[in-house]
């Protein structure tokens, strides 16, 4: 990975890395149309601006989103945009460049709210939405404070305006070039901002010279009109870039910096409690509802007519052979069509419905371990095939089962951190959030850790008491 | 056909092989009959047929008015009868591993005869004292010695009261005061004369010394 930059400046001159999400989409980064291998946006010609004016070769580099901190700080590129916003906390940990483009934070509610809901006062116990670990989800997480609405993370910025127009929440907020793109007449986007917020190219804190060399270029390109031309092109212009290129240009900084205060360990603990809980609750919920299932599906595969075994395998095979990721999905945004489950519940269903499946197997291989002999015994004593699985066999196989059970459980509480992308922020999302915020995975990493641990450490212990005190040999 | 037990011509093959082939004896009440052969012979098959865990090809077998045909065995919900006629006594006791002694004795009293549990508990703890484990009701399985097993598993044999109970090489893991001691045990479950025993066993001294009669496979 090292070599390669230098591989690219013998061949084709010096290049610039720069770190992007094309999964954002426009007017910011995404795959062109025209050529999929080659991605196009606001961003990645402002991107090319900077290289061309360092006398570079700009060359773009896939990362998620919320890692581009991160990825900037180990060397994978040179900077790092992709509508990342300007705080505090990113500017204390990074070389961060002037403001490039102003946003305005505004919301969107359905046609029908638009008279009544114009600021996030007037969303008291509503859920409003938008996208975690953003400007926007700290606004949110204030509002909640100040005024009780209620903020949902999600993780793209494409499902908070399909789940508005689903009925799902109340309202979301967004940057206005994001809400712009999504526009549709199913909801309204309402004049007045909430806040106002900029973009700014992020360097790794060491690269403060070639951060100075970019603002050189950037604001050259707001004095020469080039930055207008790329604006225009995407039809994010507006005067509000034409006021934050003079006070730039003019040696002003952009208006206060808002959002992301700087955060302590202790600011975020009650979080991450609450978080865990959920994680809890959510692994305790489904965990019961698997074992159910999976109980019922083991004795239809044990005991079932031909029909009925055929359709016990089917489920568990294709719920084993597909990811639990996208059965998140189908369930919540899939059957959005036919039953709009809350989040929480569709949650609960997915990860039930697919540990179930694991379950089942578990539970069918625990009854076929149970010795022959033993249900041969309790057939000759006159026991109906219902008691024997009743009193005899399940017993027995509960205990072959205890074991990979309790690892299925641990296996669980580690996979429900998956859920955030329908929204439920748990222990692991509100971790990243946390990271995000502080610029560092390490504190974050460690408490999150640190958690998992000791939910899963006394579930191991409790397991191993069982299985000692109802071993079978 | 008169007695408790009556198998005629019984045959059971495997493939090409016969198993057991023409094998007839009966059981009367207040007898010990010893089935005796080596190891391999079909003993073991014979008995699995009497209590209907193994379908037979020929022959008839009739446990105090209840005929088992050839074919394929019937549904368990047709064979109560046969159950309260019939206990059997695993070579290996198959004793259920997760329950105590006691409860391994008490479970069909209240699930198959609906008994309450106190009931059971008092039917148990007389069987078990009388077969001189009384004392090792509590323990569990794996923790009763071989020859305690073996007595729990005939307490749970006799738990129906079924006037035919079949052993099966039940002197294979006992030293000969052991034995001797089992031989004590048998002739008294068939002193008052209402049951009679088939005990399957290779172990000819046993047989002559504490059977009535012997067949020889």
């Amino acid at each position: 990975m090292m070599l390669l930059p230098l591989l690219l400046f013998s061949l084709q001159g010096p290049v610039l890395l720069w770190g992007g999400d094309a999964e954002g989409g426009a007017p910011f980064v995404e795959a062109d149309p025209a050529d999929a291998s080659r991605v196009r946006g606001f961003d990645v010609e402002v991107a090319e601006t900077i290289a061309r004016g360092l006398g570079r070769r700009a060359r773009f580099v896939q990362v998620q989103w919320s890692s581009i901190d991160q990825s900037v700080e180990r060397g994978d590129f040179a900077i790092g945009m992709s509508g990342m916003e300007d705080t505090p906390a990113r500017r204390a940990r990074h070389a961060v460049t002037v403001p490039y483009f102003e946003f305005r934070e505004v919301l969107a509610v359905r046609p029908q709210d638009a008279g009544r809901w114009r600021r996030l006062r007037d969303l008291k116990g509503r859920r409003v939405a938008t996208l975690g670990a953003t400007m926007a989800y700290d606004l949110l997480l204030a509002a909640k404070d100040s005024f009780g609405v209620i903020p949902v993370s999600y993780d793209d910025d494409v499902h908070p305006y399909s789940d508005l127009i689903a009925g799902r929440v109340d309202a979301v907020l967004l940057d206005h070039i994001i809400a712009k793109r999504r526009s549709s007449p199913r909801f309204v986007i309402q004049p007045e901002a909430v806040a106002t917020g900029y973009y700014v190219g992020v360097l790794a804190r060491a690269d403060s010279t070639l951060r100075d060399s970019v603002d050189a270029v950037l604001i050259a390109a707001m004095g020469d009109g080039a930055l207008e031309q790329i604006y225009r092109r995407w039809d994010v212009w507006d005067p509000g870039q034409g006021e934050l290129f003079s006070r730039i240009t003019g040696g002003g900084a952009a208006r206060g910096v808002m959002g992301g205060q700087a955060v302590s360990v202790g600011a975020y603990l009650p979080s991450l409690a609450r978080a865990a809980a959920i994680t809890l609750l959510l692994s305790f919920l489904s965990m019961g509802i698997a074992v159910v299932v999976g109980l019922v599906l083991a004795t239809a595969r044990v005991y079932g007519s031909a029909p009925v075994r055929i359709l016990a395998t089917i489920y568990v095979e294709v719920v084993r052979g597909t990811p639990l990721l996208l059965q998140l999905f189908v369930i919540y945004y899939g059957l959005a069509g036919v039953v709009r489950l809350p989040a929480f519940l569709a949650a609960i269903l997915a990860l039930a419905f697919n540990y179930a499946a694991y379950e089942a197997e578990i539970y069918r291989g625990a009854l076929e371990a149970v010795a022959p002999a033993q249900l041969e015994a309790a057939r000759t004593l006159g026991f109906s095939e219902g008691q024997i699985l009743r009193l005899i066999r399940g017993p027995q196989a509960f205990r072959y089962a205890l074991a990979p059970m309790t690892n299925d459980f641990v296996a669980l509480l580690k996979d429900s951190s998956l859920v955030s992308v329908i929204t439920v922020v748990e222990l692991t999302k509100q971790t990243a959030i946390y990271a995000t915020n502080v610029g560092s995975w390490i504190v974050p990493g460690l408490l999150c850790a640190a958690v998992y641990l000791a939910m899963s450490l006394p579930l191991a212990r409790l397991a191993r008491r069982f299985e000692r005190r109802w071993s079978v040999v | 056909m008169t007695g408790l037990l009556q198998i005629e011509a019984l045959g059971v093959r495997r493939g090409e092989r016969d198993v057991l082939r023409r094998l007839s004896l009966a059981v009367q009440r207040g007898e010990i009959v010893a089935l005796m052969g080596a190891s391999g012979v079909g003993k073991t098959t014979a008995l699995r047929a009497v209590a209907a865990l193994q379908a037979f090809d020929a022959g008839r077998i009739e446990v105090d008015g209840f005929a088992l045909a050839p074919g394929p065995l019937p549904r368990q919900s047709q064979l109560g009868p046969l159950r309260r006629r019939v206990g059997l006594v695993f070579q290996a006791h198959a004793l259920f591993e997760h329950v105590s002694a006691r409860d391994n004795v008490t479970l069909a009293l209240r699930h198959v005869l609906g008994k309450t549990d106190a009931e059971a508990r008092g039917v148990a703890d007389r069987l078990l004292g009388s077969l001189e484990v009384g004392t090792r009701a509590d323990a569990l399985p794996r923790q009763l010695s071989g020859g305690e097993a073996q007595r729990v598993a005939i307490a749970r044999a006799l738990a129906l009261d079924p006037p035919l109970l079949l052993l099966d090489e039940p002197t294979a893991a006992l030293d000969p005061e052991r034995r001797e001691s089992l031989g004590r045990v048998l002739r008294s479950l068939v002193k008052d004369g209402s049951r009679g025993l088939l005990v399957a066993t290779h172990d000819e001294a046993f047989a002559r010394a504490h059977t009535d009669r012997v067949v020889k496979l």
